[in-house]
């Protein structure tokens, strides 16, 4: 493979792939809100809301 | 207590998990142009140095339109509308607002009429790819394959009318999983979907980029198409077709200009957070396309074929190559691995399609639920229903072009079309100020305060230039020849494709003299399953990329094998229906369904005002 395209390739999939676990990290990590949320996964929890 | 108060608060339908959402948001984005079409973009516009031009129209159109479209989705969802027309509507009281946004619903369904066929053939090419179809068949078998597959008269599998019944069963599946819901059926597809398509993406992709020469009957390493890929042409950068084509790629891989990503985010609440979830699913979605996408069909080809070849098969576009060449490119790889690479292959396609097609169901049945009442199950049977009706046109004129106009269309102008009105309707109607701070409500994270002032400005402006460009788009690509007094449009501007620029030749919709439309040496005319050819094969170049014509029993062929022909010259007379008229039928049905969808909202409006509800 050629110089030129292998830095290019290497440095798109290195950002794409970054971002891309980043923000789906964010998603999984983030603070569940109190109910009345827009999820149904934690509806047995009572809310304040 | 939790459900009291969704029923309370948020009547009907509610995502079951935020990573359900985001994940049900990215199957939406991913589909077949993720790995058909972006490759075939790459190498056609610059190599690597595509990759400039659409980061560039990632960041200003494509992630601002995802946030005008995650945004416009909450806000009208607070109003309980949860398609675009109404949701258009709760943003501006203009009567016209509610009229674009039967955009949102016209391009979901003329879409998923032809998308849905692409579904059923990949369906119907899992169960090929186990049943050892493809066993020793030779490249030109495999490709003719093809043919027959969407010849729908022949049966492949002793099915008859084998196209027909998995396009059924495709819509019938889409049906039923729509049927059960958000939470149930769209979300659940979602969870099982798009994790297994990138799993299928993954092992695809290792394959390809550690094939090597002289193994598994590879002629070059598969790193000699991924470098070919990659190779950045610079001077591509100064052509504008190259940036029509990056913000091209950029609509059809976000799904945006749609309306669904706004139905989806209807059922959001103002205090969720729609900024990381945007970000997350438009990622998501990158990553497919950009490292998984460019990383299977060309290194696996060229690996084969060489780079002359493949250039000269993508051409004739994405989906040749995969349903035409990869089947028999992965016979290659021995017994038992090519029936796990085809089912691979196959099925991250079909998770692809299927995630895809359920997020264009999903508007209607919200259309449908709203204004009209209907239940999940009705509704999801009329969608299939109508589908059905605007898809067999195409399944039985696939070759006839009317696949083509769908696509172009619906497919193409119309997300254009509705990205522009919609960036110009929250920019400058709703207010560009007062939509950044609905984004930002509940964000989990502060993104850049720059794209506020890039959907302000430039967002819509961009938008109305990618609308005005590919509306006069000159011949060749030659920008120069603008002039007062005129030029040449291209046949694929939106002008060239009013005036059927495009076809130089049949232009009568019925004649009794066909003419050649291609020029070359008449190296076959031969019978198969039935029908009776003429193929005339550019010189220099194989049979594959000749151009294979039709005859009746009733017409008389006026070439003799090996004359040499020119474009225009008569090759049979008789009565023939040209492909014009088809064109012109499928142009019908579309407008059609266009004002019959204006209609059913103008009704709609009608029935809301009447029962005050607006």
């Amino acid at each position: 493979m050629n110089t030129s395209a292998l830095i290019l390739m290497i440095s798109t999939w290195t950002i794409v792939t970054c971002f891309a676990v980043y923000f789906f990290i964010k998603i999984l990590t983030a603070k569940k809100l109190d109910e009345p949320d827009s999820y149904l996964d934690n509806d047995d929890q009572t809310g304040n809301g | 207590m939790g459900k009291n108060f969704k029923t309370a608060d948020l009547k009907g339908e509610h995502w079951g998990s935020r990573v359900g959402l985001v994940l049900a948001m990215a199957g939406n984005a991913v589909g077949f142009g993720n790995f058909l079409r972006f490759p075939v973009q790459a190498m056609q516009n610059g190599g690597g140095a595509f990759i400039i031009p659409y980061l560039v129209c990632l960041v200003l159109l494509g992630f601002p339109l995802l946030m005008i479209e995650w945004t416009v989705g909450r806000y009208g969802g607070k109003f309980g509308h949860h398609s675009t027309p109404f949701i258009l509507h709760s943003m501006s009281k203009k009567a016209v607002w509610k009229y674009v946004g039967v955009f949102g619903l016209f391009s979901n369904l003329a879409i998923a009429a032809y998308y849905c066929y692409i579904e059923s053939w990949t369906m119907s090419y899992i169960l090929h790819s186990i049943f050892g179809t493809f066993d020793h068949l030779s490249r030109l078998q495999v490709s003719s394959f093809f043919d027959g597959y969407v010849d729908i008269s022949h049966s492949t599998t002793g099915i008859p009318y084998e196209a027909i019944v998995f396009y059924i069963l495709c819509l019938a599946l889409n049906a039923w999983i729509l049927s059960r819901g958000l939470a149930g059926g769209v979300e659940k597809a979602s969870k099982i979907g798009v994790p297994l398509l990138i799993v299928f993406g993954i092992f695809l992709a290792i394959k390809a980029i550690t094939l090597k020469a002289g193994n598994e009957n590879a002629n070059y390493d598969g790193l000699v198409g991924l470098s070919f890929l990659w190779t950045p042409q610079y001077d591509s950068l100064t052509n504008p077709k190259v940036w029509l084509a990056a913000a091209g790629q950029i609509f059809f891989t976000l799904s945006v200009g749609m309306g669904s990503i706004q139905c989806y985010a209807s059922y959001l609440r103002e205090r969720d957070d729609i900024a990381v979830n945007a970000m997350s699913a438009g990622f998501m979605n990158e990553f497919v396309e950009i490292v998984l996408g460019s990383s299977i069909i060309i290194p696996i080809s060229v690996g084969y074929l060489g780079i002359d070849k493949v250039i000269d098969l993508v051409s004739l576009g994405g989906l040749g190559l995969a349903f035409r060449t990869m089947p028999f490119l992965f016979e290659q790889w021995g017994t038992i691995l090519s029936v796990i690479a085809g089912v691979a292959f196959f099925g991250l396609l079909f998770f692809a399609g299927i995630t895809s097609s359920l997020a264009m169901g999903t508007p209607i049945m919200g259309f449908l639920k709203d204004e009209f009442k209907f239940n999940n199950k009705k509704a999801s049977f009329t969608f299939a229903l109508v589908t059905l009706a605007l898809g067999l046109p195409v399944v039985l004129f696939f070759q006839q072009g009317v696949f083509d106009e769908f696509d172009y269309w619906a497919g193409t102008v119309a997300l254009v079309v509705f990205a522009m009105f919609e960036s110009i309707l929250f920019s400058w109607f709703f207010g560009a100020d007062k939509g950044w701070s609905e984004f930002m409500k509940g964000a989990d994270m502060k993104l850049p305060n720059i794209f506020r002032y890039i959907l302000k400005y430039i967002t819509p402006v961009l938008l109305i230039i990618v609308f005005i460009t590919s509306m006069i788009r000159p011949a060749n690509d030659d920008w120069t020849s603008l002039s007062f007094k005129g030029w040449e449009l291209h046949p694929e501007s939106i002008l060239g494709q009013i005036t059927y620029k495009g076809i130089i030749y049949n232009k009568q919709n019925v004649a009794d003299v066909f003419y050649s439309e291609n020029s070359g040496i008449v190296d076959s005319i031969y019978s198969l399953r039935g029908k009776d050819y003429v193929r005339i094969t550019p010189e220099g170049k194989t049979a594959e990329l000749g151009k294979n014509y039709i005859y009746k029993e009733h017409q008389k062929v006026l070439v003799q094998l090996g004359d040499v022909v020119n474009a225009g010259q008569p090759i049979f007379e008789g009565r023939v229906i040209n492909r014009i008229l088809y064109i012109k039928f499928a142009r019908f049905i579309l407008l059609t369904l266009f004002i019959g969808l204006g209609v059913m909202v103008h009704l709609a409006y009608r029935n809301r005002k009447k029962y005050h509800k607006i």
